[in-house]
């Protein structure tokens, strides 16, 4: 197993490097530049500011500085939050973004797993069109509309919970639910659908002529194959929504890791943007490797080397 | 939209029984906190190298300048308690407070102003606003790096004593030493720290307050800097500066009285927020030009005087600020907003009627050589953004309808857009738009000078050049303010911007915070602010 997860990840080096690249010479060909305000520079200052941050020299030289830096786990200066490095926002982002996110996907998991066998159980009763009635307007409300509703209803109107901003735990109620509720309607839909198709399986058929309980049966032996196609889900969601989503983190004021994606691109802060698709892609390499290795767990068939 | 339709009972002094400030009306909170929405996040705290609205609020409660602002925006005396002024109006001497203390108990004297003036117009600081020192002997040629900053005009004569020298008399000078780019620094402090002197637990600045905590798009902390020499008048204890661009959030954060003040509004619930907020609500004039610029670098544009003047004067601008922006925005005919000494320059036409303008610009139009069948066809620039948008297509429409003029909308990512009007590469109209620097009709009469990288008309007049260059040198102030008229009646005669309206700056302000003061350059110090009883 181990040197399986050597391997995969080794494996990886050069999906990064193409990641790298691509993102690098991406950004780069938008038009306009860091230094670009609607109050337009003398060319002199102009020309100072990007030979102090290199930006005079050609794109490949820039691309191996940026490199090297790199591999020393220098992400560099952010252009747009001066004061600032980019290790040192992405240190300060992702824990953030991270409790949030991971908060949602914990919620979402137990919810969504418990409401889609429930679902499952009852199919095609009344239980069942209810639960998945909510679960299609679950994941048909996006959140840039949940979001403000809630807010609406909890902060301003009943003044119960916080509209937005860090602090304890009432903060984080709004945007943990706004986040959760799609992912959970999703996650019901897939248990549901699966567990389905379990419950016909021949071992099922042979676990009931046993005579065992109905919730043994489903506990100890349909869930575990029920799962795999949610566990496949979660790894690349997990990962998405613990780097952040730039539409709660601004409805909640939140300092996460997606806003500064977005106003990285959007300032065309080189660095920064950088910074967040390499960590977002070692995330997502990391995740899938968790996911191939929680699948050796609970399917029998399959068996790493 | 989602507010309006909630009938929410408000939040405020109308639901609680006891009265704002207490049964006097002027009771104090015990809990002095003020919260304000303040746009984006800063860039920086380095008064030098920070720009923007957002950074100079936060800025001018940590550091003070030679010169300061009254509430109501008259220019005070700030770390300098008095100052001389030369008969020539070009050396300026400045004597600083005794009493002038850094936030760690250091006094503030002229060397620190001397280093800090210095440090701003050097070009390793990477200032992008040094710039705007250029009036001052030697900047311009320390800022492109032809002489070295020790050449700048200004001098530290003693501990308390600081010499300026300009190049020519400028009226607005002053007034640019409430400026960041002017702040003195802590040299120690910038010494030690380097590029990152700016930070928490780092900066030590001269104002009412200090920095306690930056967590970056989360919020700013200040707290009240006891070794500020006006410390004992000030009441607020906190201030938090928090970077909310989404003005949804923004209002949501406010009605649930978690901000107590909004540095602006959603425009789309502009009624609501009369209908319900209108006590809260206060709009003032702001130092700033919405217009469109027609570039003349090409058709249909180029040498087409008259239909430059037809399409100026088909805009209804009544009923567009009226129905289209509709918070307040006052119609502009003409270039420069409302500024301290000088007299706005309206065009004839201004006078007129909408009807006779209309039936002008048809004339005009068809003289061009265009009409209902051979319309004209034109290109219409503007950054994504959902207020540019409704203004462009009312303005559209009302060409459209009026001479049969053909508009292809085409909208830009903010940094796409900047670039393509830079270049001048695009026939037709962009939108644009300038706030002052400075309280002074020279930061808007220069932007037009043929070799102003903010000229993105391409408007190249040897004449309006002459009299701003005779203006920019001209010791007496009337002769001065003649010459920036005399230009600007120029420019309009030429039409190569179609002004639209004058900005205002709007605010929702909590009827429990005291001491708010509109002015024109919506400059706001927390020490003039207190919290009543609520």
């Amino acid at each position: 197993m181990l040197r399986f997860a050597i391997k995969r990840l080794l494996g990886a080096v050069p999906t990064l490097l193409v990641l790298i690249a691509l993102a690098f010479f991406l950004i780069k060909v938008a038009p306009g530049g860091p230094f670009d305000t609607d109050r337009q520079l003398p060319p002199e200052i102009e020309a100072n500011l990007k030979a102090a941050y290199h930006l005079d020299e050609p794109l490949y030289s820039q691309f191996s500085l940026y490199l090297s830096g790199l591999l020393k786990g220098d992400f560099g200066p952010s252009f747009q939050y001066r004061d600032h490095t980019v290790t040192e926002l992405i240190a300060a982002g992702f824990p953030v973004s991270l409790r949030l996110g991971g908060l949602a996907m914990l919620l979402a998991f137990c919810v969504g797993v418990t409401v889609g066998t429930i679902a499952a159980l009852k199919q095609n009763a009344f239980t069942d069109h209810a639960v998945m009635a909510a679960a299609m307007t679950g994941v048909s409300i996006p959140n840039f509309v949940m979001a403000p509703l809630l807010v609406l209803l909890f902060a301003v109107t009943l003044k119960w919970l916080p509209a937005g901003g860090l602090g304890d735990w009432r903060n984080l109620v709004l945007p943990v639910i706004t986040l959760a509720l799609p992912q959970i309607a999703y996650i019901a839909r897939l248990t549901r659908g699966s567990m389905i198709e379990v419950l016909r399986a021949d071992f099922i058929r042979t676990a009931r002529a046993q005579g065992l309980p109905q919730r043994t049966v489903i506990v100890r032996h349909a869930l575990k194959p029920a799962l795999l196609p949610v566990i496949s889900y979660l790894g690349p969601a997990t990962a998405a929504i613990i780097t952040g989503s730039v539409v709660i983190e601004q409805i909640f004021g939140v300092p996460g890791l997606g806003r500064f994606f977005v106003q990285g691109a959007l300032n065309r802060d080189y660095t920064l943007v950088m910074g967040v698709v390499v960590f977002y892609g070692v995330l997502i390499i990391v995740f899938n490797l968790i996911v191939d290795l929680v699948y050796a767990r609970l399917d029998p068939r399959v068996r790493y080397r | 939209m989602l507010l309006g339709g909630c009938g929410a009972p408000e939040s405020g002094s109308a639901m609680r029984n006891m009265p704002v400030g207490g049964a006097s009306g002027t009771e104090l909170a015990a809990e002095q906190i003020l919260n304000k929405n303040n746009g984006a996040e800063p860039q920086t705290l380095d008064p030098h190298r920070a720009e923007g609205v957002p950074a100079s609020n936060i800025l001018r409660d940590l550091f003070e300048g030679l010169v300061s602002e009254a509430p109501d925006g008259g220019l005070i005396p700030g770390a300098a308690e008095s100052w001389q002024i030369s008969e020539d109006r070009t050396v300026y001497t400045f004597t600083l407070r005794a009493d002038g203390r850094w936030s760690n108990g250091d006094s503030v004297t002229g060397a620190d102003f001397e280093y800090g003036i210095k440090r701003s117009v050097d070009p390793a600081t990477l200032s992008q606003y040094s710039s705007i020192l250029f009036p001052i002997v030697n900047a311009e040629q320390i800022v492109k790096g032809e002489l070295p900053p020790d050449h700048l005009g200004v001098t530290a004569l003693d501990d308390l004593t600081l010499e300026i020298r300009l190049i020519a008399p400028t009226p607005y000078f002053l007034g640019l030493l409430t400026h960041s780019t002017t702040y003195a620094v802590h040299s120690p402090s910038v010494e030690k720290f380097g590029n990152r002197f700016a930070r928490a637990g780092n900066l030590v600045g001269n104002g009412a307050y200090v920095l306690d905590e930056w967590v970056v798009q989360s919020h700013i902390r200040l707290l009240q800097n006891e070794n500020y020499w006006g410390d004992e008048k000030t009441v607020i204890d906190e201030v938090n500066y928090f970077p909310i661009e989404n003005q949804d959030a923004m209002l949501k954060r406010y009605r649930a009285d978690e901000l107590d003040f909004t540095q602006d509004l959603p425009f789309k619930q502009i009624v609501w927020i009369r209908e319900n907020l209108a006590d809260q609500l206060y709009i003032n004039p702001y130092l700033g030009s919405y217009y469109y610029s027609l570039n003349l670098t090409l058709p249909p544009f180029a040498g087409a005087l008259k239909l430059r003047r037809a399409l100026a004067l088909a805009i209804d601008r009544e009923v567009l600020t009226e129905k289209i922006t509709g918070s307040g925005e006052i119609p502009a005919y003409s270039w420069v907003p409302p500024v301290a000494g000088y007299t706005q320059q309206v065009p004839e036409w201004a006078g007129w009627r909408q009807d006779r303008r209309d039936a002008e610009a048809q004339r005009l139009y068809k003289e061009s050589g265009y009409s209902k069948d051979n319309p004209l066809t034109l290109q219409f620039l503007y950054n994504t953004s959902e207020n540019h948008k409704r203004i462009a297509i009312a303005i559209a429409s009302m060409w459209k309808y009026l001479l049969g003029v053909e508009t292809k909308l085409l909208n830009q990512e903010w940094k796409v857009f900047l670039d393509t009007r830079k270049q001048k590469v695009m026939p037709g109209v962009a939108r644009n738009g300038w706030i002052g620097d400075y309280n002074d009709a020279y930061t808007f009469a220069q932007l037009l000078a043929s070799d102003n990288e903010q000229n993105d008309s391409g408007f190249a007049n040897e004449e309006y050049d002459a009299l701003l260059n005779a203006a920019a040198v001209e010791p007496n102030m009337q002769k001065r303010a003649a010459l920036m008229e005399a230009a600007e009646r120029l420019m309009l005669e030429e039409q190569p911007i179609i002004p639209i309206y004058f900005y205002v700056n709007k605010h929702l302000i909590k009827p429990w915070v005291g001491g708010f003061k509109p002015n024109i350059m919506d400059h706001h110090y927390t020490k003039n602010f207190y919290i009543l009883k609520h």
